[in-house]
């Protein structure tokens, strides 16, 4: 039986296991919308910008596991997916945008609503397929859900011109897909799994440095038996977080700009840095030179452009994170003999971490009047016992989050890593949302990041997704306010956001539930309440304007130059090293 | 690390769009193209594109890497790892108005056993392929006369070695 163009998508989609997507119609895609309207597999969420539909597509595959979709119109449609498409990129996500297009006689002809989308977004996705034959269309989108999804994921942008989705043709959908030119190497070579064994069997103070690849791949499980079978302690990236747990006693926290002190100490002063997952970004390593100058680097990656692009490697291993893993650790259960002896030697390794982990641990000034966000933070984790999805924004909120919300599971930390995107929060956290209606999921903004996205609480509402957004409202875009008070001489230069709404009413005007606190006393019963209540909420915590990320590596310099907050400027005296003696470790044995 | 030319060269499928994402990547990482040229390969759904670029070790490897995870790139090859032969051709139109700068560019095509494929009366066009200095030597010669205009098709090359892998069966590349 001959299908439309647009059936043929919705089938094809529906062949894959799409049951969301998130998107606006528009003049070229009115076929499409008109076949998914009648599509009861298929949940339609109708977002009020195409950048909250990306990032909603986006959110939904971090929580998930599954490729996110969005359907938009074509010209200003797709050119709103942008920003969206390119924080999916930068952070390896599984998404695919279908844009619509001017018929194919009318490409080129700067036709109404015409943009070149596959130009626009040739170097922020995967790959991008115009499709100019209805016969094409299934091919398409086979290829499309399988690039997306394999190898390094990312996202895969489709161009379906009007025309196309009306032509009628007969529908076969491919059983699979061979591309030539496309093969992912997905099991690591035996030699240097072998040789990477022996490395960290020899080393005395190994690191492991763990990214979102651990995540992608689902090689928590595997991470976590190699971290306890080698007593090596993990220090994950923004991305990496709930990659292994961050309630784990061999968890370091977070390593980089906004690390922890023991991480980045740890990492620095290694002899061994087992990076997993995780591509060496400037955030991440500081100064190169400087980052962990004597250390030798195993690292594990599927995309092998990531292998020595900022640092040099010693044993390079090209694979799935995963298979990677199960290898290495049967490798190193073979070294079995061994381990009591390399436990012995790093006995001095572990109580040096457990010294820098007792110096500078992560601490703020708490306050009974002005409410600190870390505060916030730490509240939520304690009341929700760290059962929720959180969403961020970016900025100094991400950071707090990053640092005090210990993440234990995978694929419950969805944030803007590499791109950095406000606005990412509030649609990702209904994305979330849309993946698991049980779950508790809270996106986490600061009061500049939340207005950039806003208006999609209005899809919230409209679509009964309860998100809970907590404002950390400080009047300012916060991190640009620190980074101009510690090096811009307090110039604070466009980054005080003035008149701002007042969010209770805001939420209120969308039909949500607003709430407010300005006292730390009158946090919790806020929080309370909003987890309570099954509708979206949006509380608007009024924060320490004055408050900063600490500890921070400046720019361009080296991991272990931390500066810390003010309450920290003299190191406090090292009662750390009394505790040494107590007891040699509190790891597992 | 030293800088150095390397010429690059990339099958891929015929597609449209192909060059411009082999392009758009040099672009993008701002790597540097010295030269680049295209065209269909011995399977009429591949194209042969050839690149001409500089840089250190590093960059090289980088260029040939991130090459190899476009999803339409069959296979790289940096030509500076074998024997390899490289050739372009130029066509250079000169003045030739009078006399005598008929018969001085007669003799320096013929000197370089190059070609005049045109002649109109007040310009000759002239053919010649070979490497880089060759092309660059005739050039010089020429100058002296009036150049009017001169085309160049850019670098194409060739490894010397006969190719053990037949074409596109067991072209084994790492991607992701």
């Amino acid at each position: 039986m001959k299908l439309s163009g647009a059936e043929i998508l919705i089938e094809s989609l529906k062949k894959e296991g799409v049951d969301t997507v998130f998107g606006i119609p528009g003049g070229v895609v009115l076929q499409i919308f008109d076949v998914l309207c009648n599509e009861k597999d298929i949940k339609f969420i109708l977002t009020r910008h195409e950048q909250g539909a990306t990032h909603a597509a986006d959110g939904y595959a971090r929580a998930s596991g599954k490729p996110g979709v969005a359907i938009v119109t074509s010209g200003p449609g797709a050119t709103n997916t942008v920003t969206g498409i390119a924080t999916a990129h930068m952070d390896s996500i599984p998404l695919i945008v279908i844009t619509g297009q001017v018929a194919t006689k009318m490409i080129g002809n700067d036709a109404f609503q015409e943009a070149d989308i596959v130009g626009i977004t040739r170097p922020c996705t995967k790959y991008n397929f115009l499709v100019k034959d209805a016969d094409d269309l299934a091919n398409t989108v086979k290829e499309a859900f399988y690039i997306a999804k394999t190898g390094r994921p990312g996202p895969v942008l489709i161009d379906i011109p009007k025309d196309v989705s009306s032509a009628k043709t007969e529908f076969i959908y491919p059983d699979k897909v061979s591309l030539r030119s496309y093969s992912p190497t997905y099991h690591g070579n035996k030699w240097q799994i072998k040789q990477a064994a022996q490395a960290i069997a020899k080393s005395k103070r190994p690191v492991i440095y763990a990214g979102g690849g651990v995540i992608l791949s689902n090689a928590h499980k595997e991470l976590a038996e190699m971290a306890e079978f080698n007593r090596i302690h993990v220090a994950l990236t923004l991305m990496g977080l709930g990659g292994f747990p961050g309630t784990h006693p061999l968890f370091l926290g977070m390593l980089g700009m906004h690390g922890t002190y023991a991480a980045n100490m740890a990492v620095h002063e290694s002899d061994l840095v087992i990076a997993i997952g995780a591509r060496f970004d400037d955030r991440v390593t500081g100064k190169v030179t400087e980052f962990a100058p004597r250390a030798k680097f195993i690292h594990i990656d599927i995309d092998p452009t990531n292998i020595r692009k900022n640092i040099h490697v010693d044993i390079p291993i090209v694979g799935d994170v995963r298979n990677v893993l199960i290898e290495l650790n049967k490798e190193l259960h073979l070294l079995e003999g061994q381990r009591a002896e390399w436990n012995a030697d790093r006995k001095p390794w572990h109580a040096q971490i457990e010294d820098w982990e007792d110096e500078h641990p992560l601490s703020y000034k708490k306050s009974s009047r002005k409410i600190k966000p870390q505060y916030v933070i730490e509240k939520i984790y304690e009341l929700t016992g760290g059962d929720a999805i959180i969403s961020t924004d970016v900025g100094q909120h991400q950071m707090w989050v990053a640092q005090y919300f210990k993440f234990d599971q995978p694929r419950t930390c969805l944030t803007s890593g590499g791109l950095g995107t406000m606005g990412f929060g509030l649609p990702a956290a209904m994305g979330a949302q849309a993946a698991w209606p049980d779950k508790l999921v809270f996106n986490f903004a600061g009061d500049g990041s939340f207005q950039m996205n806003s208006q999609e609480i209005a899809t919230a509402v409209a679509n009964n997704l309860p998100v809970k957004v907590a404002i950390l409202n400080n009047g300012s875009l916060g991190m640009v306010r620190q980074w101009q008070e510690l090096f811009f001489n307090r110039h604070y230069a466009g980054s005080i956001l003035g008149n701002t709404p007042d969010y209770v009413k805001l939420a209120e005007a969308y039909g949500a539930v607003g709430l407010r606190a300005v006292t730390t006393s009158e946090v919790e019963a806020v929080i309370k309440e909003a987890i309570s209540i099954k509708r979206p909420v949006i509380m608007d915590f009024v924060v320490d304007p004055e408050e900063n990320v600490f500890p921070m590596v400046p720019a361009g310099g080296g991991n272990c130059d931390m500066i810390f907050g003010p309450e920290e400027k003299t190191r406090p005296e090292k009662e750390a090293r009394q505790k040494k003696d107590k007891s040699n470790s509190v790891l597992p044995a | 690390m030293s800088v150095s030319q390397h010429i690059i060269s990339i099958l891929v499928e015929n597609k449209f769009g192909v060059l411009s994402r082999v392009a758009g990547l040099f672009s993008g990482r701002g790597f540097n193209i010295d030269s680049i040229s295209v065209g269909p390969s011995v399977e009429p759904s591949t194209s042969q594109i050839t690149i001409v670029t500089m840089g250190d070790e590093r960059i090289i490897e980088q260029i040939t890497k991130q090459l190899n995870k476009l999803i339409d790139v069959i296979k790289v090859v940096d030509l500076a790892e074998k024997d390899y032969l490289v050739r372009e051709t130029a066509l250079i139109k000169i003045h030739t108005s009078r006399a005598e700068d008929r018969s001085e560019a007669l003799r320096i095509t013929e000197i370089f056993r190059a070609r005049v494929v045109d002649s109109t009366p007040a310009t000759y066009t002239i053919e010649i392929t070979g490497d880089e200095n060759r092309i660059e030597a005739i050039i010089n010669l020429l100058r002296p006369l009036g150049i009017r205009e001169i085309v160049r098709t850019g670098k194409i090359a060739i490894a010397r070695e006969e190719v053990k892998v037949p074409a596109l069966l067991e072209v084994k590349r790492v991607k992701a």
